[in-house]
């Protein structure tokens, strides 16, 4: 048992001074489990301010748009009629990391935020690979104050519903503008500044290029060769437009960048929120645990955390008025418990299922799980059956052409491989998302663009959307714009978007 | 290593612009509230805030989603009862297990309206967007009747009353330094050449020559007092300059016809409008009065209270209204300082012979000296004589106008159509 020490603080009033000793102790706590954080800046805000942070969807500088206003508006109500509480904490993937803390917590509040944000996020975002490999943590908040002056510029000079409609166009398609198996080039505020000229000359150039060859094709003597473009289906939308599109001016373009490079760095936070969040909790509970046993901490401090604790992990049940799907926070916090339950003591099923970490030093085995996986992959990793049964996961079918939904697997011996499989398939974003790609241009005739979907599951696209989504792309296009949706090899569905009506077609199908 | 910040004492309203986008996208809808809270509201809230709602279903941001349809396998927790290969009858549309998917989009709460508040501030902006005041430019380049003097400044000359004494000192004592300086350097240099020869034996001395200095010492000190102690060219004098001032402030006549057929449901009407008016006004000067006068055979200048609420019955005569303006106009507000607005809200019913005075009065005295000039006819019935009468002046004057309102509904569209944005 380490010597009892006086607690840092024994009032709810927080102060910078004891802010600062908490964060010197957790931090010191911290090194000793081998966290590896990036410095931190700790922001005190005031409530106000949260609701500002809350509506520029978590960037520190952002570029004016109505949709953050519509956040805010809606924020800012719900949260005067009391209907909703502001989040504890904000933490932004830079470098320096920062973290806002609430001017209303109390000190045991800020001490959790700070576990929780300024370590546990922190080392999260420095050591996960997918964070490694897609964003550049030191120059995010150099590249949003690009963004901003550049888009501002843009409204000075072209105005703002020009500018506007853009974003809205680009926003439509923001989850289509992410690479999810290339690494970008990193981005650097300076040079980006620097290059962004050459680059609107280059673009230009390159779009003109693609036109040219129009005329020459048209040669009846020789056989009709198809001629496909692009060669491959992209699945980068935004990035084709920006590269490809013909009617768009150069500073269209770089807009069109700005917006794909954002959905770009938020990609890895969409792909880890049990992972990170997981992380996050383990490790305020873990150190604050230890500031408790070492003394540092009293009665009153690890009650009044246990409370916020337990309520942050609470997983209701499929029948509760207040289930909304799996809680992150929940999920990843006891699977992060149960690697280190499995490592320190592993029953004779744990060792059947994981041979490789059974009994292996839980630290070490942690950092591998945090630096190496994606939730996905980490549900399918080390959801142990254990688990399964603590939440008595199941799995539902839902499937149009039957009549009832079906239990297809319990937490029972027959059950937890197809639990695990099923669960870890929910949190794959390319499962999640509409499989759509860029199929066609046909440069030879009316320069219209043609996507793909490929039905998973036989699933269809929603309707209205999709129509909305095609003409902000028909938009950014500047031709005419078709969606083909295919059903196991067959158009099931087909959407045409012209410059003044849209129609969807839908061919007589027997089943 | 940690840094902490306090940000607190930063700016808090960064979304304030984006608000505003986003109002300037809805500004369709906004609007709409607010035209129908105008004609809603009580009376003494009309320039409170607003809430408005906005369907959800315009909000939204489009992207791709999964439709209903096709196969899907959820996890859920919880289980209690189920076992393998159980069936369950499909849920009714939107509730139940079915509906606790993990991404289930935003725009399916339930909710169809998005409703809002809007400050006073912006209210007011809304209701009074793209209206302006008629006439105000034309006054402003005309009524440079009125000046102001401002300081611009020191200058050369000037009448004895501006002079200014510490600048003119400053310059003599300057201009006393600058021509003074060779001489007084020179007299520095002889007389540390007297002092030395002096501190000499008597019998090496050069006598002649502390002769001469002591000659050239006397000299250049007359000299320096020649140079005079203030001299005409060092006088400063303050300089000010006439501005015109354009007038900024308002006064506003409401004329009310109280006569025994005007009803209290009409009253009011005149009165939401004459609000709408002074809100309007207010808007735009610095400072407004308010003139009420109201009339049934004879006119009477009153208070606000008595204004809207005491009743009187009789005949009409509108002249003796627009009488009883042309007075206090010649007496407190003279076109020269005052921006005048006039209204004017009656059932149309006048004494019949009294119609052409009220034209002959409003041409000659009150249109000319008058900015703008409205009438409000109250009433579901045909127009008489008065009506008849105004509408030759509205066929030659820009600045007059005339409305009818029959119903309190019309009262915010007549009052758009008065002060209308007219391209210039």
């Amino acid at each position: 048992m380490t010597k009892k020490r006086k607690p840092i603080s024994t009032e709810s009033e927080w102060t910078f001074d004891l802010i600062q000793e908490y964060d010197h102790e957790i931090g010191r706590i911290a090194e000793s489990f081998r966290l590896d954080t990036y410095p931190n800046q700790i922001e005190i805000i005031t409530a106000e301010q949260m609701l500002d942070a809350y509506s520029s969807v978590g960037m520190p500088v952002g570029y004016n748009h109505w949709t953050y206003g519509k956040h805010f508006v809606s924020n800012e109500q719900k949260y005067k009629r009391g209907h909703m509480g502001l989040a504890y904490e904000i933490v932004i993937n830079s470098d320096p990391c920062i973290a806002y803390l609430m001017e209303e917590n109390t000190m045991t509040m800020q001490a959790l935020v700070i576990a929780h944000a300024c370590y546990g996020h922190n080392s999260f975002f420095k050591g996960n690979y997918l964070f490694k490999t897609w964003t550049d943590a030191s120059s995010i908040i150099d590249y949003l104050v690009f963004a901003k002056n550049y888009i501002t510029h843009c409204e000075e000079r072209y105005g703002i519903d020009e500018v506007e409609n853009l974003l809205d166009s680009c926003h439509a398609l923001m989850n289509y503008g992410v690479d999810r198996y290339k690494r970008p080039y990193p981005i650097s505020a300076a040079e980006e500044k620097q290059r962004q000229k050459e680059r609107e000359e280059y673009l230009q150039k390159q779009v003109n290029e693609l036109w040219h060859t129009i005329p020459k094709m048209i040669d009846k003597d020789e056989p009709e060769k198809e001629i496909h473009f692009p060669g491959e289906p992209q699945e980068n939308i935004l990035y084709f437009i920006e590269k490809n599109a013909p009617l768009l001016e150069p500073w269209q373009r770089e807009i069109v960048r700005i917006v794909r490079k954002i959905a770009q760095y938020f990609y890895p936070q969409r792909q880890t929120q049990v992972m990170n969040e997981g992380w996050a909790t383990f490790w305020h509970y873990t150190l604050l645990n230890q500031l408790y046993d070492e003394g540092l901490a009293n009665d009153g401090f690890i009650m009044e955390f246990l409370q916020s604790h337990t309520s942050v992990v609470y997983q209701p049940p499929f029948d509760s008025p207040y289930y909304s799907g799996i809680n992150p926070y929940a999920l990843g916090f006891n699977m992060m418990r149960d690697i280190r339950r499995i490592c320190e003591s592993p029953t004779a099923e744990d060792k059947k299922w994981f041979p490789d970490i059974a009994g292996s030093d839980w630290l070490t085995t942690l950092h591998f799980a945090m630096a190496n996986f994606k939730d996905e992959s980490y549900i399918q990793q080390f959801l142990s059956p254990k688990m399964i049964r603590e939440f008595k996961l199941f799995s539902i079918l839902d499937d149009d052409h039957k009549k009832d939904l079906e239990v297809t697997a319990i937490h029972d011996d027959h059950g937890y491989q197809v639990v695990r499989e099923k669960l870890s398939q929910q949190y794959n974003l390319s499962m999640n998302e509409p499989n759509i790609q860029v199929y066609n241009v046909d440069v030879r005739g009316d320069r219209s663009l043609t996507l793909r979907h490929v039905q998973h599951n036989r699933r269809p696209l929603e309707k209205d959307n999709t129509i909305d989504v095609l003409k902000h792309l028909r938009n950014l296009w500047g031709f005419d714009v078709h969606l083909e949706s295919h059903q196991q090899g067959e158009v099931s569905e087909t959407y045409h978007c012209t410059e003044d009506k849209i129609n969807l077609d839908t061919p007589e199908t027997d089943s | 290593m940690s840094y902490i910040v306090d940000r607190r004492l930063n700016g808090k309203n960064k979304s304030t612009v984006n608000r505003q986008r986003f109002l300037r996208r809805y500004r369709k809808d906004i609007k709409k509230a607010v035209d129908d809270a105008v004609t809603k509201r009580s009376i003494t809230d009309i320039d409170s805030g607003e809430s408005v709602s906005i369907p959800k279903k315009d909000l939204s941001e489009p992207a791709f989603h999964h439709g209903k349809g096709g196969i899907r396998d959820m996890i859920h927790p919880g289980n209690k009862e189920f076992a393998q290969g159980d069936k369950i009858p499909r849920p009714q549309e939107g509730s139940g297990s079915g509906g606790g998917e993990g991404d289930a989009s935003d725009s399916g709460e339930g909710i169809d309206e998005f409703v809002f508040q809007i400050s006073q501030d912006e209210f007011l902006e809304f209701l009074f967007d793209g209206l302006e005041l008629p006439n105000l430019v034309k006054r402003q380049l005309q009524g440079t009747e009125s000046f102001k003097y401002v300081r611009a400044g020191i200058i050369n000359d000037g009448n004895p009353t501006k002079l200014n004494i510490v600048r003119s000192m400053r310059q003599a004592t300057s201009r006393r330094i600058a021509l003074t300086a060779p001489s007084r350097r020179k007299i520095k240099e002889y007389l540390e050449e007297i002092a030395e020869l002096e501190s000499l034996e008597e019998a090496l001395r050069d006598n002649d020559r502390l002769l001469f200095l002591r000659i050239e010492v006397d000299k250049l000190q007359k000299k320096i007092k020649r140079i005079p102690f203030i001299d005409d060219f060092d006088l400063r004098y303050n300089h000010h300059i006439k501005q015109p001032l354009p007038s900024s402030k308002a006064v506003m006549f409401c004329i009310m016809d109280v006569s025994g057929s005007m009803n209290q449901a009409m009253k009011d009407m005149a009165k939401r409008f004459f609000i709408l008016l002074y809100m309007f006004l207010k808007r735009n000067y610095d400072k407004i009065e308010v003139v009420f006068i109201r009339h049934h055979t004879s006119a009477k200048e009153v208070d606000e209270e008595e204004f809207f609420y005491s009743r009187e019955t009789g005949g009409t005569i509108v002249s003796s209204a627009l009488k009883l303006m042309r007075e206090i106009m010649v007496e407190r507000y003279p076109a020269s300082e005052w921006n005048i607005y006039g209204a004017q809200a009656s059932d149309g019913d006048n004494w019949n012979d009294d119609s052409p005075s009220c034209k002959k009065i409003l041409v000659e005295d009150i249109l000319p000296q008058c900015q703008y000039f409205s009438y409000i006819e109250i009433t579901p019935r045909r127009h008489q004589a008065l009506w008849r009468e105004y509408e030759t002046i509205m066929e030659s004057l820009d600045y007059f106008s005339m409305q009818q309102i029959s119903d309190p509904s019309d009262i915010y569209p007549v009052f758009r159509e008065l002060f209308q944005k007219k391209p210039a």
